[in-house]
């Protein structure tokens, strides 16, 4: 295996695992300061648990029992449908079609919600142990997580490399955690929008690479074709964040684009449509 | 429905949120590049470039769909 996928490989884990954790934290910071800290921190250390199970169960199978080409394929267009769709929300993002992924304001909803369930019961309360928070914090650290794993499976898998790829985002959680007990808040100054780009960018080329070379396409270059696919794909990204631009409501051009080029109605998805902080939403 | 049929069926669920969605399109475009990846097994120029540019116009079909629009008056 070339150097260049290993690298590529260890950043697009990373960046992933880096920005998901991000978001975990928001969320188990919030549980933390609403329902106390012991509850919230348990459900992120079982969330990690299970997920870390999850490479184990799911992965070492994968590498051992099914044929590499098949692999591949299988691996490849789940990296397509994440990446592909990472790259949309980025595109959207940047365009100003969608509004940026804000910690502050999910970190404010969720103690909203949280400070409106009852309180647990006073021996519950006397352990320190609440439900609602150990839930909320496994959940957002599992959901959140899930996205990681399958990154983790994917590109480990595909190359064989899933220890690396596991230690890449043990190592990103693990820095998260660390600069999260140190400033003790969410980290709502992490470039989450541009680092999602990346992996997006990434993950794409990754699904198409591996798509390709599992059925049987020749890349000219070998393994070298990967850095040219995420070249292409940084060049797609601003070609479609300029175009999308010119699309904005109120925009010059928008008003003057031609008849039929609009998407049927009931299609789009205006902002405030994503999906609520704690899903599955990248 | 059985407690293991709920459980299959959430499974199922999510997994389909998952990865599908409210991007249909997505998912369908990943079906149709490993289509023609198999169509295209053995070439090298033609599969190199095909692929990523079907991923990409399936992207922007994606990403247009997704936009915002100026509310009807």
């Amino acid at each position: 295996m070339h150097t260049s996928s290993t690298l590529v490989l260890v950043i697009a884990v990373f960046a992933a695992s880096l920005v998901e954790m991000v978001e975990a934290l928001t969320i188990v910071v919030a549980s933390g300061v609403s329902r106390g800290w012991r509850s919230a921190l348990e459900g992120a250390a079982a969330a990690l648990v299970v997920l870390g199970l999850l490479v184990v169960v799911v992965g070492v199978p994968l590498i051992r029992y099914i044929p590499i080409d098949a692999l591949r394929v299988i691996v490849g267009a789940l990296l397509l449908v994440l990446g592909l769709s990472w790259l949309r929300k980025a595109i959207l993002r940047a365009s100003g079609h969608k509004d940026p992924h804000d910690e502050d304001l999910i970190y404010a909803e969720t103690v909203a919600e949280l400070g409106e369930e009852p309180p647990e019961d006073e021996r519950a309360r006397a352990r320190g142990r609440d439900g609602v928070g150990f839930a909320v914090a496994f959940k957002g650290v599992f959901l959140e997580g899930t996205e990681v794993v399958l990154i983790v499976v994917s590109l480990g898998a595909a190359q064989h490399r899933l220890g690396l790829a596991a230690l890449a985002a043990a190592v990103a959680a693990v820095l998260v955690a660390i600069v999260g007990v140190v400033v003790a808040r969410q980290l709502s100054e992490v470039p989450e929008n541009t680092i999602k780009t990346v992996v997006g960018v990434m993950l794409t080329s990754f699904g198409v690479f591996w798509v390709g070379e599992g059925a049987g396409v020749h890349w000219p270059g070998s393994d070298l074709a990967i850095p040219v696919l995420v070249g292409f794909f940084v060049v797609v990204f601003f070609a479609f964040t300029a175009y999308m631009r010119t699309l904005l409501p109120g925009s010059a051009t928008e008003t003057s684009a031609p008849s039929g080029t609009s998407a049927p109605s009931g299609t789009s998805a205006p902002s405030g449509t994503s999906a609520p902080s704690g899903t599955t939403a990248p | 429905m059985t407690a293991i049929g709920r459980a299959v069926r959430a499974f199922a669920l999510f997994w389909w949120d998952f990865l599908v969605g409210d991007t249909p399109e997505l998912a369908l475009a990943t079906g149709a590049i490993v289509g023609l990846a198999f169509l295209l097994a053995g070439q090298r120029v033609v599969g190199a470039v095909l692929l990523p540019l079907v991923a990409a116009g399936f992207l922007f079909i994606s990403t247009f769909r997704g936009r915002r629009r100026a509310p009807r008056s």
